[in-house]
């Protein structure tokens, strides 16, 4: 097994003759990574879980940077770390469930052991394939080169816009109705009473925006009311 | 020259399991969406290293491809953990049993 490990590993690396400020990036950006990963795993507060999926980000981004995928390094840091991890800490803060998980709580018992054997036999099973077996691969550089001279944003460009172009516009239609489906999601519900326009509209005849706001109140605590009925009724549907 | 890409694929499977591993154990729907998040980041990592290992730009844009079904899952997925919590406050995804048979 070592020598299997030493002709696997070792072997290539040095092979390579790869440098040492190149080795010594990627240690720190795995360790990087592999630490912040973990952080979202254990953390019990999300925000804390948010920030150590910065790090898992940042991370990820210098190790495109040291494959020569400059442009989706960029990508990578404006869109997850200034985008997405932006709406997720917006979601915690807006909902104001950033209070402490009991992680110790177990509600199915021997989940979380079934759940690390499976996934340290998945990993095992990964890593040793990837050892012992043999790598079949296609044709190279199908759709273009990516090493070589010229610059990366240039080449991913190219390749978006002319063999990738009908995926790419069916991006816009994906972004479309993700938006359109935020938009619906996020509203309040009609029958709990609602502020949107149509309830405006519907209300108009009561007069004075005061009233219309009074009775945008009562009927969202209507509204809050109807919540523990469903409960009761879950409860006992429930066996 | 540059690290052997094997190094890299060792790093997203590691990367991909903690983020399955996270999936499981955890039950807040944030920090379980925040799993998803690693495990695609675990893809794409392993998608740009075979782009360098084969010469081939496609995987890069694939990755592209991928960002963009990220954000737009968040986008959703924000959605419906803010509808869930306007109808009961302080949901785990053990409570979210309305569906059940």
């Amino acid at each position: 097994m070592l020598n299997l490990l030493n002709g696997v590993i070792i072997a290539p690396l040095a092979a390579t003759h790869a440098s040492w400020s190149d080795i010594g990036t990627f240690a720190v950006a795995a360790a990087v990574v592999l630490a912040g990963a973990i952080g979202v795993v254990i953390a019990r507060n999300p925000v804390h879980a948010a920030l150590m999926l910065v790090m898992t980000l940042f991370g990820i981004a210098v190790l495109f940077v040291l494959q020569r995928a400059d442009f989706l390094a960029a990508v990578q840091v404006i869109v997850y770390a200034g985008a997405i991890v932006v709406l997720f800490l917006f979601v915690i803060m807006f909902l104001g469930v950033d209070k402490t998980e009991s992680v110790r709580a177990e509600p199915l018992r021997g989940q979380r052991p079934l759940a690390a054997g499976l996934v340290a036999l998945g990993l095992a099973g990964v890593l040793i394939l990837g050892l012992v077996s043999h790598w079949t691969t296609g044709k190279a550089s199908v759709a273009g080169a990516a090493n070589g001279p010229g610059s990366n944003v240039f080449k991913l460009g190219r390749s978006v816009f002319t063999t990738y172009l009908f995926p790419f516009e069916i991006t816009s239609a994906l972004l479309v109705i993700a938006v359109v489906g935020a938009v619906v999601l996020a509203r309040r519900p009609p029958s709990t009473g609602s502020d949107g326009p149509d309830a405006i509209g519907a209300t108009d005849t009561a007069g004075a925006t005061g009233a219309i706001d009074a009775t945008g109140e009562t009927l969202d605590a209507a509204g809050d009311i109807t919540d523990p009925t469903t409960e009761t009724i879950d409860e006992e549907v429930a066996p | 020259m540059t690290i052997a890409g094997a190094w890299y694929l060792g790093l997203a499977a590691v990367l991909f399991s903690i983020g399955a591993l996270g999936l499981l154990i955890r039950r807040n729907v944030l920090v379980m969406f925040m799993c998803v998040e690693l495990m695609l980041n675990a893809a794409n990592l392993t998608f740009v290293t075979f782009a360098r290992m084969m010469n081939d730009i496609g995987g890069q844009v694939l990755v592209f491809f991928v960002l963009v079904v990220a954000a737009a899952e968040v986008v959703v997925g924000l959605g419906i953990v803010v509808a869930i919590f306007r109808r009961r406050a302080n949901a785990t995804a053990d409570d979210l049993h309305l569906m059940k048979g």
